[in-house]
């Protein structure tokens, strides 16, 4: 991927354009060969060179030129408008209407504090002199130089909590695994991003997978395993290619030297995102969630003690080894330490991957960091966590982003995923879609699941068609219960939030007739 | 592709050195061969030595695995809330229309099959859409028949 193509000999203009899916689906490759192809024709050497994405989607596929000023940005670019944008002199940070300045003073990026995302965007992902010229690497030295007990310590230190959703603290997942004594120990990543409306390991893995690699390589030397592996979705094959590349890189380079990392891809089933889901599939079996205890940290793949944490949380630890883990815990608010990737999602004008310290409100992201939806209707309800998080109504907004501060009312940080809906949508619908979706993605391990997610649709299908509602209503609050306290895992554990809070803030959607 | 014992001895023999081999054998052989046809059980069975019952098991679990081969392209259409909060359930009606197939339909001429994916991770560029190789956001019916076109060179 590195450097595609070289028009001229003599001093090229460096052109970056994103590889990142979310630019790939809005056309950035026939971009890529357009500009080329001008470039040629009007005999200007430029390089162009493929990034992952800063964030700003709605901007994509956005184009950035080195200039003296620094890296000028023009977006969304489309293939019709490279001609003019040649006319303009955009080599030189020439005006237009694409132009949006110097793309790192740009407010949406101005106003965060990247760590895990520092280079994503910025840098080629498969470039290591890019990697080191932005830091990476340093964390690794760190933790080879002050080893495992200094690290473990540094991540309990900085309040790092699993980013997967459940927000446990990985320093003490870690020391566990530390602490318990086996001939062989895992450090497992979890890929396998398949809540809807997050995005942030796709983007991390496509745009800087080094510090995902790397911060396997630290887990590995903290807690005493060789072996790490990978568990991605079949569903990101950008992500795939990318990681591929970046494991040979890394192992050429010896930034793999702790332990050897495969790759693993699974086959669409979403409960594989729940952690000894993913154990058993990677074990070669049926999804299937395992009862808890033994935990994984004791008895996890193979029987054996096994970290596994999720894609961010892994990727974030060599910014907080580099940087230190006290400004790390010095940011966020509450139990909530550090920054948290924010995806804002669905019907919002300004989508993309927001990196601040938790404790921003919804109001904030989505009146002014969103800017309103899509369409431009009024905002209705915003759903946060992915399709097992809680809908709010605009007069919840003012709730924190903070593990606790979602938990008091109900709802789910999760993943960090915010989907906005705008006036058009029917939440009686968006709550028999979240049985249904249980439905189909059940392990079918345990019975609340399995069968409680089909009579769910069948009792919101009576609610909706007029039959009966207030017994229905009751007797879905009741299966809702039973769900919530008898399911094995998260996924017919959770599913009561997106259902009882549609059903709670709107309840108007399901009295219609 | 009709399936191949020979080809497919050759594909089990190398990934079975792995921990845990049995999905990266069956995702190979699903590449290679687009589908996995009860002899594949047979023959993954036999050589991971485990029963029938435990790799019927494994195929049926996972949504990515077909029984029987899918047209020369598979569009899939993501499900999912975000791509929901942008429209993505009239789009899916409106190609269902157009391609006259339902879900995990193949057109008559074997050019499509239509497949719903829950998240593709492009809810920023919703809704979304994957056709064959081919990402693409903010789709519609004329992008997607690009799509569909450029799959078909």
């Amino acid at each position: 991927m590195r450097a595609l193509i070289d028009v001229a000999m003599s001093k090229p203009t460096l052109i970056y354009v994103p590889a990142d899916s979310a630019a790939l689906a809005l056309g950035a490759d026939a971009l890529v060969e357009a500009i080329a192809a001008e470039a040629r024709r009007l005999g200007k050497p430029i390089k162009i060179v493929r990034t992952g994405s800063r964030g700003m989607h709605w901007l994509e596929p956005l184009v950035e030129i080195a200039t003296k000023k620094g890296r000028i940005g023009y977006g969304p670019v489309g293939v019709a408008d490279v001609g003019g944008l040649f006319v303009a002199d955009w080599l030189g940070g020439g005006k237009h209407a694409l132009c949006i300045g110097q793309v790192e003073e740009h407010p949406f990026l101005r106003r965060q504090d990247r760590w895990t995302f520092a280079r994503c965007g910025i840098v080629d992902p498969l470039s290591w002199s890019d990697f080191i010229e932005h830091g990476g690497g340093r964390g690794l030295a760190w933790a080879r130089a002050n080893g495992a007990a200094a690290t473990l310590a540094a991540v309990t230190a900085s309040g790092l909590r699993g980013r997967g959703g459940a927000g446990f603290p990985a320093g003490i997942k870690w020391r566990t695994v530390h602490d318990t004594s086996a001939d062989i120990k895992y450090v497992v990543c979890n890929a396998d991003e398949g809540d809807s409306g997050t995005f942030a390991d796709r983007m991390l893995m496509e745009g800087d997978p080094l510090a995902l690699l790397e911060g396997m390589a630290i887990c590995a030397l903290a807690v005493g395993a060789r072996k790490g592996f990978i568990y991605i979705r079949s569903e990101y094959p950008r992500a795939i290619t990318v990681l591929e590349g970046a494991l040979v890189l890394a192992k050429q380079q010896g930034l793999l030297s702790e332990c050897e990392i495969e790759l693993r891809i699974g086959a669409g089933a979403y409960v594989c995102g729940e952690e000894t889901a993913l154990l058993e599939s990677l074990e070669g079996k049926r999804g299937q969630v395992r009862a808890k205890p033994p935990l994984p940290a004791h008895r996890g793949l193979f029987g054996k003690p096994t970290v596994v944490n999720n894609v961010l949380t892994l990727a974030t630890v060599p910014a907080i080894l580099t940087r230190g883990a006290e400004a790390y815990a010095a940011l966020g608010s509450g139990k909530s330490r550090g920054t948290i990737p924010i995806q804002l999602a669905g019907n919002v004008r300004h989508a993309g991957l927001y990196e601040v310290p938790f404790g921003i409100s919804l109001r904030e992201l989505i009146d002014d960091v969103g800017a309103g939806t899509a369409s431009g209707r009024p905002v209705r309800a915003v759903q946060v966590g992915g399709p097992l998080g809680a809908y709010f109504p605009c007069d919840l907004f003012d709730t924190a982003i903070d593990y606790e501060a979602f938990a008091a009312r109900e709802g789910l940080v999760g993943h960090g995923g915010v989907v906005v809906f705008d006036d058009s949508v029917d939440m009686s619908r968006q709550a028999r879609f979240a049985m249904e979706f249980c439905a189909a993605e059940s392990c079918g391990k345990c019975t609340p699941c399995r069968v409680g997610s089909v009579r769910g649709m069948e009792v919101i299908d009576k609610i909706v068609s007029g039959r009966d509602v207030d017994e229905n209503l009751v007797l879905l609050e009741d299966l809702c219960n039973t769900l919530r306290l008898g399911s094995l895992c998260a996924l017919g554990g959770f599913v009561p939030f997106p259902v009882l809070s549609a059903v709670r803030h709107f309840p108007q959607d399901f009295r219609r007739s | 592709m009709s399936w191949d014992k020979e080809k497919a001895a050759l594909i089990i023999e190398a990934h079975r050195h792995l921990d845990g081999p049995a999905l990266p054998v069956l995702r190979a052989l699903h590449e290679a061969f687009g589908y996995l046809p009860e002899e594949a059980t047979l023959q993954v069975a036999e050589a991971l030595n485990l029963s029938r019952a435990e790799i019927h098991g494994v195929i049926s679990f996972y949504h990515d695995f077909r029984r029987e081969p899918a047209g020369r392209t598979r569009l899939k259409l993501c499900r999912a809330e975000a791509c929901q909060a942008m429209g993505s359930d009239a789009l899916a009606d409106e190609v269902s229309q157009k391609l006259a197939v339902g879900w995990h339909g193949t057109t008559r001429d074997g050019r499509v099959t239509l497949e719903p994916v829950f998240c593709l991770g492009l809810c920023s560029v919703a809704p979304a859409a994957l056709v064959g190789t081919e990402l693409v956001g903010r789709a519609d019916w004329p992008r997607l028949q690009q799509a569909l076109a450029k799959c078909e060179h």
